[in-house]
């Protein structure tokens, strides 16, 4: 079901369902800690997308049942497994080969600030006290092919986090293809022709208002 | 010199001397090298610093290391997780140091180590706070760091099975830094839950070969 415009804003499983429907079917996929990894929950039947998970294997399979859980059978968040068919595994070196060699189709992650130019940041929350962790998000930034970001349009004081120039330290510059938010469905790629972002789709808003909520411009 | 099949842990981290760079195997607790890091606490070596991919979980392995004081600086790059509070606890109160790398480089500048390179041209974190001060250069029309390589006095590593000669095979992702940091430190250690006769292991199966490995125990 595609939602039309006009409709409520998106829930967090109606949010995974559009960023699965817009992956390619065969497509080599890394899902990013957090909410992100909901997608992989929503590919059609057949779509033979194969996950990877960065600490060292492709084919990922669903969480194990109760009581199956493996310990050396992990994914990126830490979370137990399982392997699909076809499954492998390699070492951290390799892993990381795969992203910087460009053999990654698509990487959805989440973010904390994006811009229209690309730049997006999702490691440091700024806070002076903050402990810092990157992972292997500046890795997958510069090598997947694609980079979707999935994340709640407003933080939770109301702020956009679709931003003019990314105030946080950044993760990666002009890497960011596509943006998915409960409200609208933003394409980066075109910025340097036009100056502004194409709203692909809008759930639950109007072209106006968002434009009215964001001080980036929109086409 | 082939592997010597140590009768403890205690033999097996003999000799590792204060001030020594560790480095320390595991994604999170899969692979990490637990009963390796508890010899390493009675052998008493201090002002460590350890490289591994994150900061201690729980109060175990490379967490009880830190809370014992031994380690001066931490080399990793996901150290904020929610059962880190060790390393969260020793870093707010300054007790300290902690040198965040991109897992992927994380990786790779162990793997340029064992490889015998001077230094590599990554494209990770380019116009990022992390890649602040490096030397960059522009091939072939992009940005790449120059990232130099990170070398061990020592490195720990968790595999499933080695025979006399050292060779090992790992297990699903507990295998993630093991094999690159074979390649990288003076002296290897693994520690395995089996050790077999030379000629049982599959050769077409070894994924670190024995000529990395200096010590192997059982437990």
């Amino acid at each position: 079901m595609t939602p039309q415009v006009g409709d409520a804003p998106l829930t967090k499983d109606e949010l995974a369902t559009i960023v699965a429907r817009d992956i390619e079917p065969g497509s080599y996929v890394n899902l990013g800690i957090g909410q992100p990894v909901s997608v992989a929950e929503h590919f059609a039947v057949g779509s033979r997308v194969v996950l990877h998970s960065e600490n060292g294997m492709l084919n990922v399979g669903p969480a194990p049942d109760p009581g199956d859980d493996d310990p050396e059978l992990i994914n990126a968040a830490k979370q137990s497994v399982t392997q699909l068919p076809g499954a492998s595994y390699f070492d951290s070196a390799s892993s990381f080969a795969m992203m910087r060699g460009g053999h990654l189709d698509v990487c959805v992650m989440g973010a904390f600030q994006v811009a229209p130019n690309g730049d997006f940041a999702n490691w440091h929350t700024g806070a002076p006290d903050a402990i810092p962790a990157v992972g292997g998000a500046m890795d997958l930034a510069i090598g997947a092919k694609k980079i979707y970001v999935m994340m709640s349009l407003f933080a939770r004081d109301g702020t956009p986090k679709l931003v003019p120039e990314c105030a946080l330290p950044l993760t990666g510059v002009g890497c960011v293809d596509r943006v998915y938010t409960e409200y609208a469905v933003f394409d980066l790629t075109h910025y340097g022709d036009s100056g502004a972002v194409l709203v692909r789709e809008r759930f639950g808003i109007s072209h106006e208002e968002l434009s009215e909520r964001l001080e980036v411009p929109l086409s | 010199m082939t592997a010597l099949v140590c009768k403890n842990t205690d033999e097996a981290v003999a000799g590792v001397v204060d001030d020594s760079t560790v480095l320390i195997g595991g994604f999170g607790m899969a692979g990490m090298p637990v009963e390796l890091i508890d010899a390493l606490i009675r052998q008493g070596a201090k002002e460590l610093t350890v490289v591994s991919n994150n900061a201690g979980n729980g109060d175990t392995g490379l967490a009880a290391l830190l809370a014992r004081g031994r380690v001066r600086k931490v080399v990793c790059s996901f150290p904020r997780q929610v059962d880190a509070w060790v390393f969260d606890r020793l870093f707010r109160e300054g007790r300290i140091e902690l040198e965040l790398v991109p897992q992927g480089n994380l990786a790779e500048r162990m793997r340029a180590a064992g490889a015998g390179i001077g230094a590599y041209f990554s494209p990770t974190g380019v116009g990022t706070p992390l890649a602040e001060g490096k030397e960059t250069r522009v091939i072939d029309g992009h940005t790449y760091v120059l990232e130099y390589p990170i070398r061990g006095d020592v490195a720990l590593i968790g595999a499933h099975k080695a025979d006399r000669l050292g060779n090992l095979v790992y297990r699903k992702t507990a295998r993630n830094f093991g094999p690159v940091m074979a390649t990288a430190a003076t002296t290897v250690v693994a520690q395995v839950s089996d050790v077999v006769e030379t000629g049982d292991l599959d050769p077409e199966m070894v994924v670190t070969p024995g000529i990395f490995v200096d010590r192997v125990v059982r437990v």
